[in-house]
C-alpha cells in the first residue's frame, strides 16, 4: 500500500529521473542530517545511534577523546564506511548511503585528512589544479586545458593560503603546516557545499593557527564547515556551536561554554574522578 | 582338454576331502620322480604330475609348483638337480636346490633347463595353488586364496565349498569364501537368493556375475539383479567420492604446506617473498642429499631431512632477508621484484652445481603402498602421510604463533611497531626469526614434496602461483584461512578434474580465485575494523 | 590535443630525433654499404635492432601503467602474446595452400589434429583489416574485462601483481592445449608472406624494422601525451594517494582501466610487430617470467620516464644476447643478480643516475599494499 502511495505521489521525484548532479536543495532544512546511524568493527561499536545534523552556512566543532567516533563519522559521510543502520542525507534530497566517494565529492562534500595527504610528487600548482571543481570524467580530463579563469582561481587561492611562492615546487618539501595549507587550499578548489575538516592546525605554529581560524570563519555563511580538532583555544577561537562525541554517540551540544559547564563532558575529559 | 579337466576335478575333489594338508616330507627319490615327470612333453602327462604333487602332501608342494608356474622350476643336466631359479638375469642365474633348499649360487644359463608350462596349464596350476592355499593354517594365506577364487569357483568345488565354509573359523575367510560361491550361483544357476547376498559388492566379478544375470530371462532375476547393482553401483559411487575427497585433500594439504612458510613472510610479516618456491626447493635437495649421504638407509634420511631441511631453507632465508629484504622494507612491489631476482640465481644455481635434470628421492618402505579400505578403494600410503605432516607443522606452527614468546612478539610488531619497539622489543631480531620461521616451514614443504613429486630446479615455480593464490584466497594474515583455503582449493581442483582434465581444471580454479578476489580483495577471512586500515 | 602536445617537449624531440636517426642510419647502412664492410649492418641485425624495439614498446606500455599509475602489472606478456597471436592467425591464413599439407584454409597443425573445419574464431583473420583491428581489441578487451572487475573492487597493490601473474599463467596453460585451436605447444610458424611481401627478403625485414621504430614512436608520443595531460597528473595522484583523490571527485577505477587498457593495446602491438620479424609465436611468451623480465627492463632504465623503459629494454636485451651467445648459463645469473641490484641500489633506474629527475620521477615510497588493505 504505501509503496502504492508513493507512486502516486506528486511530489516525487523518480530516481532516474532526477540530474544526476542535481544541486543541494536545502530549502526544506539542514545541509547534511545523520539519523540512528550504527556502525561496528569486529564486535567493537565505533558509532553507537549517532544523530547529528548540520545546518546550511554553520560552523560546527566536533570534539571528543581519542575513540569517540569522529574519523570514522568522517568516513561514513564521505562514503568510505558503510554504516550498519540509519540513514545519512545530504540536504533533504540526496542520500549519502547510495552513493560512493565520487559521487560524494562532486555532489560538494571536500575533506581534509587528520593526517595532511597531497599528492607529493606534483607541484603545489598542480595539486590545485586537480582539486578544481570541472568535469572530472576521463576523457574530459584528458582533453583538459589550463585556461586563463582557471590559471586565475588557482592563483586567487595561492594567495588565500600563502603559498605563491612556491607554486612550482613539489608538494613532498612543503613543511607540515604548509601542507595542511595546501591541502585546505584544495578543498576551497573544489568549491564544495559542505567542508569537513579533520585536525586542521596540527603542527601548525600560532601565526598559522590564527590564518586558519580567519579562514574557517570566513567561508562560515557561504558554506558549511565541520571542524574535528582537539585544540580547545582553536575550537573557542572559531566555534559558535560545538558538539562533544563520546564513545561513537553525541554527549553534549551547545556553546563552547555550554559544553565546557557540562559535568558529563568534564568527567569524560577529566576521568571519573573529576 | 577335457581329460585334463577331469583329473583337475578328481585332484581338487581329492584335496577338498583331506582334512587338512599333513606337514611332511615325501622322500627325495620319491619328489625327484614326480619333479622329473614334470618335465614330460604332452599335456596330459604333466596335469599328472602336477596332481601327483599337489596330491603328496608335501610342504614343499607349493614352492615347487609356484616355481613351475612362473617359469622357474629348472634342471641341472650334469648333476640332475632340480633348483628354483631365485635370479634369472645376466649371464648366471642364482639358483637354491628345490628339495634341500640350499643356495647354490650363481650357475651358467647354458647349463640350466627351465621346465616348459604353456598357458591353459598356467591356469590350472593358478586354482590348485588357491585350493592348497585354502588349506593353508595361516589365515592370511586363505583369505588371499579365498579373495581369488571369486569368478574362478566351478562346479566341483561349489559343491565342496559350503563344507568349507562351515568348517572355516575366520570370518573374512568365510565371508570371501561365501561371496565366491554366490558369485557361482548367479553366473551359473541364476539363483535369486545368492543374487541378494552380491548385493552391495564391490568385486568386478559379482558385478559380472549380476550383468549376465541382468541379461537373463527370468523377469524375477533380472528384477533382483537390478536391485542389487543398483545398490553395488551408489556404493561405488561413494566410493569414488571418498577418494576424491582423499585426492582432494592430498593435494590441499601439498598446497597448505606450499603455502603456510608464505602466510607467515606475507601475511604476518607484508613480505612479498617470490623466492619462497625456491626454499621449498631447498628443502627437497636436502632430502635427496640426505638420501646421498646415508645410502641404503633412506627412512632414517628421510627423518633427519626434516630438521635437516628446516634448517637448510631457515638459513637461506635469513640470508635473504638480510641480504636484500631488509634494505627494501616498506616497499612491496620492489621486495617483490628482487625477491624474484634471487629465486632466478637459486634455481640457476641448482642447475649449475648439482644438475638440470631430476633427481630420484627413494621413498621408504613404510610410506610406499597403500591402505585398503575396501576391493573397490585403496589409499596411497604416501598421500596420507603428507596430509598427517601437513596437519602436525600447522598445529606447530599455530602453537608458536599463539603460545610463545616469539609468537607474542611478531604480533606486537605487525600490529604496531613503533609501539612494539618501545616496549623494548627488537623489531629487527624479530623480522629476521619471522622469516627464518617461514622460510624453515617451507623447508618442511620440500621435505614432504620429495615424496610425491619430481626434485628438480623447477620444483619451486610451479608451486609460487598456487601458494600465493591460497594465501590471498584464505585471507591475508590468517593461518586458519590458509588452512581452509588449501584444503578447499585442493578439493575444489580434484572435483574438476575428472569432467575438464588436469590443465583445464587448474586454469578454472585460477579464474575462480581471480573473480573471487574481485568479490572479496581481501579473502576468506579478512582482518577488519581500523588495524586493517593501516 | 593532447596527444600533440608531447611534440612541442624538449624530450619528447629529443627522443624522436635519437630513434629516427638511428632508423635512418641503420637503413643506410644496410642498404648501401657493401656486405664485406665494416660498417654493413647484416638483415639478420636488423631484425635483432626490430625485436629489440618490439620490446622497447612493450617496456613503455608497462612504465604507462607501473611508472605512472603505480600498477606492478606482472600479466602485460599476455597482452603482447595475445597481439602477437591475432598477427600470426594473419600470418597463418596468408600461407593458404603453401602448406606441408596443402589445405586451402586449414592451417597444417589443424590438418594434421583432424580438423575439418575452420574454428569460428578464426574467421575474418584472411583478411589484413581484421587482423590489425583484433591486434588492438583482443589485448584491449581482455584488459578491460580484467581491469573492470579488478579495479572496481579495488584490487591494487602485490595483490593485482600476482593476480595479473596469475593471469598470464592461466592463459599460458590455455594455449598450451591443443584443443584451444592456435597451435599448442608450437604455436604458429612457418609464416610466408605478410601484405604480399615475402618475410624472407631483405626488404621486407628492413621494412618491419622501420615500421616498428614508426610504431614505437607513435606509441611514445600517445603515452607521452597522456601522462602530460590533466589525467596524466589524476594517474601520479592515484598511484600516491588512491583516496584522496577518490575524495576530490575523480573516479580512480575509470582512470585506472582507461590507462591500463591504453598499455594492453600498445603492448599488443609490439606483439604483433614482433611475430613477423622472429617468425613464431608460441605459449612461451605468455610465460610469467617473460612478463616479469619486462618489469626489470623499465625498473633499470628508471621509471615513470618512459624514455628509461627504452633504454632498460635494449640494454637488457642487448646483455642477453651477448651473454647467452657466449655464456648461456651465465645469464639466469645475470637477471637475478640485476633484478636484486636495480631494486636495491637503482631505485630510481639509469634514468635517475643520468638525468636530474624530473618532476614526476619516481613514486613517493608510500607502502601502496597497505592502502590495498584499507
Amino acid at each position: 500500500m504505501s509503496f502504492l502511495q508513493e507512486m502516486t505521489n506528486r511530489d516525487r521525484v523518480f530516481e532516474f529521473l532526477a540530474p544526476a548532479k542535481s544541486p543541494v536543495d536545502v530549502r526544506h532544512g539542514p545541509i547534511l542530517y545523520l539519523e540512528d546511524v550504527n556502525v561496528s568493527f569486529d564486535g567493537f561499536k565505533a558509532i553507537n545511534n549517532l544523530n547529528l545534523t548540520i545546518d546550511d552556512g554553520e560552523l560546527r566543532c566536533i570534539i571528543g577523546p581519542n575513540g569517540a567516533g569522529k574519523t570514522t563519522m568522517m568516513d561514513i559521510i564521505t562514503g568510505k564506511t558503510r554504516p550498519d543502520s540509519g540513514s545519512v542525507w545530504f540536504g533533504s534530497r540526496h542520500n549519502l548511503l547510495t552513493l560512493n566517494e565520487p559521487d560524494i565529492a562532486s555532489l560538494g562534500i571536500g575533506r581534509k585528512f587528520q593526517k595532511p595527504t597531497v599528492f607529493e610528487a606534483l607541484t603545489v600548482f598542480e595539486n590545485l589544479e586537480l582539486a578544481m571543481a570541472a568535469d572530472k570524467r576521463v576523457f574530459p580530463t584528458l582533453t583538459a586545458l589550463m585556461t586563463p579563469e582557471y590559471r586565475e582561481r588557482i592563483d586567487e587561492v595561492l594567495e588565500m593560503i600563502g603559498l605563491k611562492e612556491l607554486r612550482q615546487a613539489l608538494a613532498g618539501i612543503l613543511s607540515h603546516g604548509q601542507k595542511q595549507w595546501l591541502e585546505i587550499g584544495m578543498l576551497l578548489m573544489q568549491k564544495p557545499r559542505l567542508l569537513l575538516v579533520d585536525e586542521p592546525v596540527a603542527g601548525m605554529t600560532e601565526q598559522e593557527m590564527e590564518r586558519t581560524a580567519e579562514l574557517l570563519t570566513g567561508l562560515a555563511g557561504k558554506q558549511s564547515v565541520v571542524v574535528v580538532e582537539h585544540d580547545m583555544g582553536f575550537v573557542r577561537s572559531i566555534a559558535r556551536k560545538v558538539t562533544v562525541l563520546h564513545q561513537g554517540s553525541v554527549l553534549a551540544e551547545g556553546t563552547m561554554d555550554e559544553v565546557s559547564g557540562d559535568p558529563e563532558v568534564i568527567k569524560v575529559y577529566l576521568g571519573e574522578e573529576a | 582338454m577335457g581329460i585334463s579337466r577331469l583329473l583337475n576335478h578328481l585332484l581338487l575333489t581329492f584335496l577338498l576331502l583331506c582334512p587338512g594338508i599333513s606337514l611332511a616330507q615325501v622322500e627325495d627319490s620319491q619328489a625327484q620322480q614326480m619333479l622329473t615327470a614334470l618335465g614330460e612333453s604332452s599335456f596330459a602327462e604333466k596335469i599328472k604330475a602336477v596332481n601327483q604333487i599337489a596330491g603328496s602332501g608335501d610342504e614343499r608342494a607349493r614352492g615347487w609348483l609356484e616355481a613351475f608356474a612362473s617359469n622357474k622350476l629348472a634342471y641341472i643336466e650334469s648333476t640332475g638337480q632340480f633348483v628354483i631359479v631365485l635370479k634369472n638375469r645376466g649371464r648366471n642365474w642364482t639358483v637354491e636346490n628345490a628339495l634341500t633348499g640350499e643356495n647354490l649360487g650363481e650357475i651358467s644359463r647354458r647349463d640350466i633347463d627351465t621346465l616348459r608350462v604353456n598357458n591353459a596349464l598356467r591356469n590350472e596350476l593358478a586354482s590348485i595353488l588357491s585350493v592348497i592355499d585354502l588349506k593353508s593354517p595361516d589365515e592370511d594365506n586363505r583369505l588371499s586364496a579365498a579373495r581369488a577364487l571369486k569368478g574362478s569357483v566351478d562346479g566341483t568345488l561349489a559343491e565342496r565349498l559350503p563344507e568349507l565354509i562351515e568348517a572355516e573359523e575366520s570370518k573374512p575367510v568365510q565371508a570371501a569364501l561365501t561371496e565366491a560361491l554366490a558369485i557361482y550361483k548367479v553366473k551359473e544357476q541364476g539363483d535369486i537368493a545368492a543374487v541378494a547376498m552380491l548385493s552391495g559388492s564391490l568385486n568386478s566379478e559379482a558385478r559380472a556375475a549380476l550383468q549376465q544375470a541382468m541379461r537373463s530371462d527370468d523377469t524375477a532375476l533380472v528384477a533382483a539383479a537390478t536391485r542389487a547393482m543398483a545398490s553395488i553401483e551408489q556404493k561405488l559411487k561413494l566410493n569414488s567420492a571418498v577418494e576424491t575427497l582423499y585426492f582432494g585433500l592430498s593435494l590441499g594439504s601439498v598446497l597448505v604446506l606450499a603455502a603456510i612458510g608464505l602466510a607467515i613472510t606475507f601475511g604476518v610479516m607484508g613480505v612479498i617473498n617470490m623466492a619462497h618456491g625456491e626454499l621449498i626447493m631447498l628443502g627437497a635437495y636436502t632430502t635427496w642429499g640426505m638420501q646421498q649421504l646415508l645410502p641404503g638407509q633412506p627412512g632414517l634420511a628421510l627423518i633427519l631431512s626434516i630438521p635437516a631441511g628446516f634448517l637448510v631453507s631457515a638459513l637461506a632465508g635469513i640470508a635473504i632477508e638480510r641480504s636484500v629484504i631488509q634494505h627494501l622494507k616498506g616497499r612491496p612491489l620492489e621486495t617483490l621484484l628482487a625477491t624474484f631476482g634471487v629465486s632466478l640465481i637459486l634455481q640457476q644455481l641448482v642447475r649449475t652445481l648439482i644438475s638440470p635434470l631430476n633427481r630420484t628421492v627413494i621413498t621408504p618402505d613404510w610410506m610406499s603402498g597403500s591402505l585398503m579400505i575396501n576391493e573397490a578403494l585403496s589409499l596411497t600410503l604416501n598421500r596420507l602421510y603428507v596430509i598427517g605432516f601437513a596437519l602436525v607443522v600447522f598445529a606447530g606452527l599455530m602453537l608458536i604463533m599463539r603460545k610463545t614468546r616469539l609468537g607474542l612478539e611478531v604480533r606486537a610488531v605487525t600490529q604496531n611497531r613503533a609501539m612494539a619497539r618501545s616496549m623494548g622489543i627488537k623489531a629487527t631480531r624479530v623480522d629476521i626469526l619471522t622469516f627464518a620461521l617461514g622460510s624453515g616451514v617451507a623447508g618442511l614443504a620440500g621435505v614432504a614434496l620429495s615424496q610425491i613429486t619430481n626434485v628438480g630446479p623447477n620444483l619451486g615455480q610451479s608451486y609460487i602461483i598456487d601458494s600465493f593464490m591460497v594465501v590471498v584466497f584464505g585471507g591475508v594474515g590468517n593461518l586458519w584461512g590458509t588452512l581452509l583455503a588449501g584444503m578447499a582449493l585442493g578439493t575444489l581442483n580434484q572435483l574438476l578434474e575428472p569432467w575438464a582434465g588436469a590443465v583445464l581444471a587448474k586454469i578454472m580454479v585460477l579464474v575462480f580465485i581471480i573473480l573471487f578476489i574481485q568479490k572479496r580483495p581481501r579473502g576468506l577471512f579478512p582482518q577488519k575494523g581500523r588495524a586493517a586500515e593501516g | 590535443m593532447w596527444f600533440t602536445r608531447p611534440l612541442q617537449e624538449r624530450s619528447t624531440r629529443i627522443f624522436l630525433g635519437v630513434l629516427f636517426a638511428a632508423l635512418a642510419i641503420v637503413s643506410v647502412l644496410h642498404v648501401l654499404m657493401p656486405q664485406d664492410s665494416a660498417l654493413y649492418v647484416s638483415s639478420y641485425t636488423v631484425t635483432l635492432l626490430g625485436k629489440y624495439l618490439c620490446y622497447a614498446l612493450l617496456a613503455v606500455a608497462v612504465d604507462l601503467v607501473w611508472g605512472y599509475l603505480g600498477i606492478l602489472s606482472l600479466g602485460h606478456g599476455a597482452f603482447f602474446a595475445l597481439g602477437g597471436y591475432a598477427m600470426g592467425m594473419y600470418l597463418m591464413r596468408q600461407i593458404g595452400d603453401r602448406g606441408v599439407y596443402g589445405d586451402p584454409v586449414l592451417p597444417d597443425f589443424m590438418v594434421f589434429l583432424n580438423w575439418h573445419e575452420l574454428p569460428w574464431y578464426w574467421l575474418g583473420f584472411d583478411m589484413a583489416w581484421f587482423a590489425f583491428i583484433m591486434v588492438l581489441l583482443a589485448p584491449g578487451l581482455l584488459a578491460l574485462v580484467f581491469g573492470f572487475l579488478a579495479f572496481r573492487s579495488r584490487v591494487t597493490g602485490v595483490y593485482l601483481s600476482i593476480i595479473t601473474q596469475a593471469l598470464t599463467f592461466a592463459l599460458m596453460l590455455a594455449f598450451f592445449r591443443n584443443e584451444m585451436g592456435f597451435g599448442g605447444n608450437n604455436g604458429l610458424t612457418d609464416f610466408k608472406d605478410i601484405l604480399g611481401f615475402d618475410l624472407r627478403t631483405d626488404a621486407t625485414r628492413l621494412g618491419l624494422f622501420i615500421a616498428t621504430g614508426i610504431a614505437l614512436a607513435i606509441g611514445y608520443v600517445i603515452c607521452r601525451g597522456i601522462v602530460t595531460s590533466k589525467l596524466g597528473r589524476v594517474s601520479i595522484a592515484c598511484r600516491d594517494a588512491e583516496a584522496r583523490t577518490r575524495f576530490l571527485g575523480y573516479r580512480v577505477e575509470r582512470v585506472q582501466l582507461f590507462v591500463f587498457v591504453v598499455s594492453a593495446m600498445l603492448a599488443g602491438v609490439a606483439g604483433a610487430l614482433y611475430v613477423p620479424q622472429v617468425g613464431i609465436i608460441n605459449p612461451g611468451e605468455f610465460s610469467p617470467l617473460f612478463s616479469i623480465e619486462v618489469v626489470v627492463w623499465v625498473a633499470l632504465g628508471g621509471r615513470a620516464t618512459l624514455y628509461g623503459a627504452v633504454i632498460g629494454a635494449i640494454l637488457v636485451n642487448y646483455g642477453k644476447t651477448v651473454f647467452t651467445g657466449i655464456m648461456p648459463d651465465a645469464w639466469l645469473f645475470a637477471l637475478g643478480g640485476l633484478f636484486v641490484l636495480v631494486t636495491v641500489f637503482l631505485p630510481k633506474g639509469i634514468a635517475g643516475l643520468v638525468f636530474k629527475p624530473g618532476k614526476a620521477g619516481g613514486p613517493s615510497n608510500t607502502p601502496s599494499a597497505q592502502e590495498t588493505a584499507a
